[in-house]
């Protein structure tokens, strides 16, 4: 136990101190960060400065007044004695952002209006301007039909609809494209780390082969726990740098709204925010919020860092069993990894359908299958799933692990005491079914 | 006195080839015990037993009095092997620690025992630096220094001077020196015979995962001598007849190479010399190098064993 523990730390500390360990654990935050501020700056920005725009009303639709849309900040003007054609080139320089022109059309047709401006319109500012101008046709066709327009306010309906989750702890708000959101990122996490620790892993076993300092350890310790101490070793390196990046993260959104008040104050507000993130279906932020609280978070958090230890553990066995065979020769390790990333890939193609049908047969398959059930199960956790399917997920998956630990233990204790030659699955094979 | 090892009938097949095929010997406690073969002779293999990382298929390993124990035993073994490894990105001192604490030695006494050595050999600069800045030689030095930090009582040496200079080879050889006679055992794999005559007490050499022979040098030398003796003479060498008591196998200025023939003694040589009248000036031995036992030992098999298959597998 106590060489494991040596091993352990060894393995743990010579990659903390790394400088690029330092580096990938801080940038990557902070990059993420990044884009994620930019991606909110750009889909207000042009929101953040009020817009002076231009109106030329050549049909008379909007009879020189304007109905308010709520919460619209854009300021308009309605321009007299031009044409398009002599303030298109002027509006510009007359302070005007936008030059709006809505040309005369005939009364059953839609106008063909056109909105000028030097660069790319915001999609707010567009979709307010679209409401005003179907609201004044809509208008003008009730007075045309007689009808009251007040009277057809009373009978036009704009319902939504809710979605209620029947569980046992009572009903609860459906947030279909919440769920959708965590568990994609939930599955695509636990890739990454499967994908990027592994082949860490991998590295690691290569590194001590070609250095040859596997005989010299083996002499003093056992191969299963330079294998052991290696895996939890480089494990605990990753769960060090996710401590960190959650912990970064978490401050980095809390500085956001220090470096960007103004947008934070957009965010605040609940129209604008629903406007700004229009795909989410999930209403204000408040809602989010209440959606948030209404997923099972403990569940979720719970099967995350399982899956996340038995899953790193499953695959860091075999990628040291691959590096254990491996000599020299990279290209040699890309063709005997091939049969490692092949599961690891179709768990990714698989979770990405279960988050979009999480009860179908292959996403329930694939959640029970031990080399997917990280991933796939993750992309499931979300809508909830039966309790029997989790616990048999967890049961298979934990047997897996132990099972392939043992397996790479055993190619592991010839491989990485061969030098110079290539190895065949055929001869892995052997390693694995001879005695002693 | 009590061996410090003793190795019993020792069998290793792989799938392809018996790598070491009922070896026997076994070695007194201070002794430098010389393990010779051609490359692949299976020298490794049994090393690798010896040190606990083979199990052996039969046969047993007494390792000082007891029957040999790994999980235990392994931390009064050192072993360096052949194809030299260390951390190549990994600081020389916490990497001496790391080696020495896995074979049991407490932080504190680790590092005591490597300020030692560090200073014994002057290597006391290099604690900070890392393995791939040091040169072969340097690091060959510090794989030694790691070998026996933590004073094993037996001591495992494949090719230990391969890629030192002359005077760091010195070095280390007076530090094998010392050791053995502070009560250390060493063995030493080589295959490099000059090394073997000036070192080692005992020799055995493998071929073919055989053990082929097995003695002290001195009585292995006389084992293979072929009776030969070099006669020196005042003038030119003398003519000398047909006889029944021995023949020349080379005759050059001064001196005659003669191989004595069975039933004479070099007595009969000498009085045969002085019958004749001639002044003899020098009268020796010629015994055979163990370079030259090792050679006609070993000449005629393959240098490397082709793989031959398994009839049974025990």
């Amino acid at each position: 136990m106590n060489k494991i523990r040596l091993i352990i730390e060894r393995e743990y500390l010579t990659r903390v101190k790394r400088k690029s360990f330092l580096i990938t654990t801080l940038v990557v935050p902070i990059i993420i960060m990044a884009f994620y501020a930019i991606m909110i700056a750009v889909s207000i920005s042009g929101d953040t400065k009020t817009q002076s725009i231009a109106i030329i009303d050549d049909a008379n639709l909007l009879d020189g007044k304007l109905e308010m849309i709520k919460n619209d900040k854009s300021i308009y003007h309605f321009i007299q004695d031009e044409s398009e054609q002599s303030f298109k080139s002027k509006y510009k320089q007359e302070g005007y952002q936008l030059f709006l022109y809505i040309p005369q059309f005939h009364d059953s047709t839609l106008p063909r209006i056109k909105l000028h401006s030097q660069a790319s319109v915001n999609l707010i500012v567009k979709s307010n301007l679209e409401k005003i101008i179907n609201r004044a046709i809509e208008n003008k066709r009730l007075k045309a039909a007689k009808i009251n327009p007040e009277l057809y306010k009373s009978i036009k309906a704009e319902t939504e609809i809710e979605n209620i989750i029947d569980s046992r702890k009572g009903e609860k708000k459906g947030i279909a494209m919440l769920a959708y959101a965590v568990s994609f990122i939930a599955g695509i996490l636990i890739y990454m780390i499967l994908l990027i620790y592994g082949t860490m892993v991998m590295r690691g076993v290569m590194e001590e082969k070609t250095n040859r300092i596997a005989e010299v350890i083996v002499s003093s310790a056992k191969p299963f726990e330079l294998m052991l101490g290696k895996i939890v070793g480089i494990g605990a390196v990753g769960l060090t740098q996710f401590a960190i990046w959650v912990v970064l993260m978490l401050f980095l959104q809390l500085m956001i709204p220090l470096f960007f008040p103004e947008l934070f104050q957009h965010l605040s507000d609940p129209a604008l925010a629903t406007a700004s993130l229009p795909e989410t279906g999930a209403g204000t932020m408040a809602e989010i919020i209440e959606g948030f609280r209404s997923l099972p978070l403990m569940l979720i958090l719970f099967s995350f860092v399982f899956y996340f230890l038995a899953g790193y553990l499953l695959y860091a066995a075999l990628f040291a069993a691959i590096g254990s065979a491996v000599s020299e020769d990279q290209q040699e390790a890309q063709q005997l990894i091939f049969p490692v990333m092949m599961p690891l890939i179709l768990g990714f193609v698989m979770m990405a359908k279960a988050v979009n049908d999480p009860d179908s047969s292959i996403a329930v398959f694939g959640s029970l299958f031990p080399l997917t059930s990280p991933i796939v199960m993750m992309g499931r956790i979300t809508y909830g799933v039966p309790w029997w399917q989790l616990i048999l997920s967890m049961a298979l998956l934990v047997i897996t692990f132990l099972f392939f630990t043992w397996m790479a233990a055993k190619i592991y204790r010839t491989g990485i005491l061969l030098y110079g030659k290539k190895v065949t699955w055929k001869e892995m094979w052997k390693w694995l079914v001879k005695k002693g | 006195m009590q061996p410090i090892l003793e190795v019993q009938q020792l069998k290793k097949y792989f799938s392809t080839q018996k790598a070491v095929d009922d070896v026997s010997f076994r070695i007194e406690k201070g002794a430098i015990f010389g393990m010779l073969g051609p490359n692949g002779a299976g020298k490794t293999t049994l090393i690798r037993m010896i040190t606990g990382i083979f199990f052996p298929d039969s046969g047993s390993i007494i390792f000082d009095g007891k029957s040999f124990d790994p999980s235990t035993d392994i931390a009064k073994i050192g072993y360096m092997p052949e194809e030299r490894g260390l951390y190549k990105k990994m600081k020389i001192g916490e990497q001496a620690l790391y080696l020495a604490r896995l074979k049991g030695l407490s932080k504190a006494e680790a590092t005591e025992k490597i300020r030692y050595w560090f200073q014994r050999l002057e290597m006391d600069t290099w604690w900070n630096k890392k393995v791939e800045d040091l040169s072969k030689g340097m690091s060959q030095k510090f794989q030694f220094v790691t070998t026996i930090l933590h004073e094993p009582s037996l001591i495992i040496l494949d090719e230990p001077f391969s890629g030192l200079d002359p005077v760091n080879a010195n070095l280390i050889k007076d530090e094998i020196f010392r050791l053995a006679k502070n009560g250390s055992t060493i063995i030493f794999s080589t295959h490099r015979m000059e090394q073997v005559e000036e070192i080692c007490d005992h020799i055995v050499l493998i071929n073919k995962g055989k053990k082929i022979l097995d003695g002290t040098v001195k009585n292995v030398k006389q084992e293979f001598k072929e009776n030969l003796f070099e006669v020196g003479f005042e003038h030119k060498a003398g003519e000398t007849s047909a006889n029944s008591i021995f023949e020349v196998t080379e005759q050059k200025d001064q001196s005659l190479i003669l191989k004595i023939h069975e039933g004479f003694k070099p007595h009969d040589v000498l009085q045969y010399f002085l019958s004749l009248g001639q002044e003899i000036t020098s009268f020796r031995e010629l015994l055979p190098t163990l370079n030259d036992i090792f050679i006609k030992l070993v000449e005629g098999t393959p240098l490397a064993r082709e793989f031959q298959p398994l009839s049974s597998s025990s």
